[in-house]
């Protein structure tokens, strides 16, 4: 099932994949990964399934398959025919107060699943994660979580179904006693393997992981799941997390609990290209949830990689390279409508659209998202994110 | 304290000035403005609010397709290549004492906004009406220039029309055309104690459902990119529809009312005959399914927070 992974850090790797870093010489092989990690693809039989399950058409990231990659979905779903039902379970490390649309990619997609499955959900926000990585004040990384909350609560979750903490705020009790079951599980040489850490690395680093761990465990909030210890538990993440979860689903049949299954995506590529993730700290490389549609429109005509050619003549003998596109990848991500995103690419393709035009559109759809989630995001208030992040029952839960 | 909206109507039908207003829900950019009233009679403005290197402020009020080329102004106004920039937020509810997206030559009508240069664009001559907002977000108000002008000549200023799209040379023989419209006086900013005042005014306009001005004002002064521009959000404003059903069902009605306005017209009717309505259908549910689902969750999501604030802060049944 699970692929040996002793050795993957110390191989000469053409592609870095982790939780801290992602980079790779040109585009990133995720075909190669797949088979590296041991996970399997998302094909269109499960597609159709979730479909035919949740009675309401596929998510657009399954459709064009930005969600890729899983483990044991199959599982989940049979347990749903069955009547079982599952828990969702997302987080985010708050490094930065710049939410970019990259970030949004697993909450929408999560949103979609919460809806299409009446599922709950819980979010972890790894502020403990980032102050020790990033070295921030435990006070500023506070800080950030809550800021993160709000964007991610503008996302659409429903409260009564959705649960937020902060690791600062909440390890203890039941959520503590089963980071020290995991940790137990985990030698030190495991977890260097996994997660490349040095001598020189503090002790904070090395027993984080059980932490991020842990929410893949009902027992974990006992506010919520008491007396359903067979609850499993569904990860919607991008594909840098599959270490953590790996070594997740490890301990997990010896600690009696179901293994954790995953879902993953791609990346959200950077404007300039596909050679990596986004980064919160180059801001020309990606769109911001606070950028004005005059930003949006600049971004998009100055720094998006274009495929196509050089002069007009050009493009219209030899149309755009869809392989590089960075407008054109954009909007497979939001373009809704697969017939008007495949009339562009096919005009495109062909050099009868001009990157002008396909830049337009982006902008177009890119301003409504961000306006719509600027909107919602302004609706929140502290209460509302206190509130989300009460330790309560949700008695509706998977209604 | 500041002018209200109502009490700029009132002097207009004081004057005996003609205008028809509209209400909506807050807009903050022209396209969302356009939304409600676009189909309406009356030319859409954009209104800019300018600050020199001298502190002296300007709006730049234009038709929305006028294109303004704040280099081009600079040097017209005497202020050189780059003189002339958006000016900062905290200066909109200063010296114009109106909230964000809200820039109109009415606010002229304050008196800290005495100095302040308007420049006007020429083409609202030839058009029949235009639509300013009236010191708030939540209203367009359509007049014709003629109008305007009564009104300026009212509180002291006398109107400037400029063409905004001319680009005159200006060198050693051609001195910059607009330099006598840049306000001479010394710009007086309020004092501290005025500046409270009118600072609890803006608050008090705005009162969000869960009276909490100081997390929404602390989100307003934070020093984002887009604070400069008039499409920067304001958290007071939005948040307060959200716990209002009547807002929001007015809010729903009136953009799918505008969704059917819009499709409902000659040429599709000639298209689609007695398919009109299914398409108009069709029409409004890929249009407004997300929007609308994204309204009624956080309507849900303000609800349950009330209740839950209300649950957290219940006195103890007394014995």
């Amino acid at each position: 099932m699970d692929k040996n992974n002793s050795n993957e850090n110390q191989e000469q790797e053409e592609q870095v994949v982790n939780p801290w870093e992602v980079s790779a010489k040109g585009k990133i092989d995720y075909e190669k990964l797949i088979e590296k990690f041991g996970c399997q693809r998302l094909d269109t039989s499960i597609i159709d399934r979730v479909a035919r399950l949740t009675g309401r058409p596929p998510h657009v990231f399954l459709r064009r398959g930005v969600f890729f990659a899983h483990r044991d979905f199959h599982e989940i779903l049979d347990a749903y025919e069955r009547g079982e039902k599952f828990y969702l379970y997302t987080g985010r490390g708050p490094s930065s107060e710049a939410l970019h649309l990259g970030h949004l990619v697993p909450f929408m997609f999560t949103k979609y699943l919460q809806d299409a499955f009446k599922v709950p959900l819980v979010i972890q926000l790894t502020d403990d994660e980032k102050c020790m990585w990033k070295n921030l004040t435990v006070e500023e990384s506070q800080r950030l979580a809550r800021e993160n909350a709000k964007d991610i609560i503008a996302c659409g979750f429903d409260i009564s179904k959705t649960f937020i903490f902060s690791d600062f705020e909440y390890v203890g009790g039941s959520f503590y006693k089963n980071m020290v079951k995991i940790a137990k599980c985990v030698t030190y040489n495991k977890v260097v393997g996994i997660f490349g850490f040095t001598g020189e690395d503090h002790i904070g680093k090395v027993s984080f992981p059980p932490v991020q761990a842990a929410p893949s465990f009902p027992s974990s909030f006992p506010h919520l799941f008491t007396g359903k210890d067979n609850l499993r538990c569904l990860i919607p993440c991008a594909i840098d997390q599959d270490p953590y979860f790996r070594m997740t689903r490890d301990v997990a049949p010896r600690l009696g609990y179901h293994k954790p299954a995953l879902i993953e995506s791609l990346f959200f590529p950077a404007l300039q290209g596909e050679t990596g993730k986004m980064s919160a700290s180059d801001p020309n490389s990606a769109i911001y949830v606070t950028d004005s549609g005059k930003d949006i429109k600049n971004k998009i005509n100055k720094y998006a990689f274009s495929g196509g050619q050089d002069s007009v003549e050009n493009h219209r003998k030899y149309g755009a390279n869809l392989e590089v596109d960075i407008p054109v990848k954009y909007l497979g991500f939001f373009l809704e409508d697969d017939a008007e995103l495949e009339h562009i690419r096919t005009e495109y393709g062909a050099g009868r659209m001009l990157t002008g035009e396909v830049k337009k559109r982006l902008t177009e759809i890119l301003t409504e998202m961000v306006e719509r989630h600027r909107r919602a995001r302004a609706a929140v208030t502290d209460e509302m994110v206190d509130a989300f992040m009460a330790v309560r029952p949700l008695p509706n839960m998977f209604n | 304290m500041g002018y209200a909206k109502e009490q700029l109507l009132a002097r207009l039908q004081e004057l005996q000035i003609d205008f028809a207003q509209y209400e909506h829900p807050v807009v903050l950019t022209v396209e969302a403005q356009a939304k409600y009233v676009g189909h309406m009679k009356g030319a859409l403005s954009k209104n800019l609010f300018l600050k020199d290197k001298k502190h002296r402020f300007y709006i730049v009020s234009a038709l929305a397709d006028t294109k303004v080329d704040l280099k081009v102004l600079s040097q017209r106004l005497g202020l050189g290549k780059g003189g002339l920039r958006m000016a900062p937020e905290e200066a909109l509810g200063e010296i114009l004492q109106v909230p964000l997206g809200c820039v109109t030559p009415f606010a002229l009508v304050n008196d800290s906004a005495r100095h302040v240069c308007l420049l006007l664009d020429q083409g609202f001559k030839s058009q029949e009406c235009c639509f300013f907002h009236p010191l708030s977000n939540d209203m367009s108000v359509a007049i014709n220039s003629r109008d305007l002008d009564k009104f300026l000549n009212s509180i002291g200023k006398t109107p400037a029309y400029v063409d905004l799209e001319a680009n005159p040379p200006v060198g050693k023989d051609q001195p910059p055309d607009l330099a006598g419209l840049v306000p001479s006086d010394a710009v007086v900013l309020p004092d501290p104690s005025e500046k409270i005042a009118s600072s609890q005014g803006l608050e008090k306009n705005h009162i969000s459902v869960n009276n909490k001005p100081t997390a929404t004002a602390a989100k307003a002064v934070k020093p984002s990119n887009a604070s400069q521009k008039e499409k920067s959000d304001s958290a007071v404003n939005l948040s307060s529809s959200f716990g209002d059903p009547e807002k929001l069902v007015e809010e729903i009605l009136e953009k799918t009312t505008s969704i059917v306005l819009s499709e409902v017209k000659e040429e599709n009717m000639e298209k689609y005959r007695e398919q009109l309505g299914t398409m108009v259908s069709n029409s409004i549910r890929k249009q407004l399914s997300l929007e609308l689902k994204s309204i009624l969750s956080m309507f849900k999501n303000t609800s349950y927070t009330e209740g839950f604030y209300a649950g957290t802060h219940r006195q103890p049944k007394r014995m």
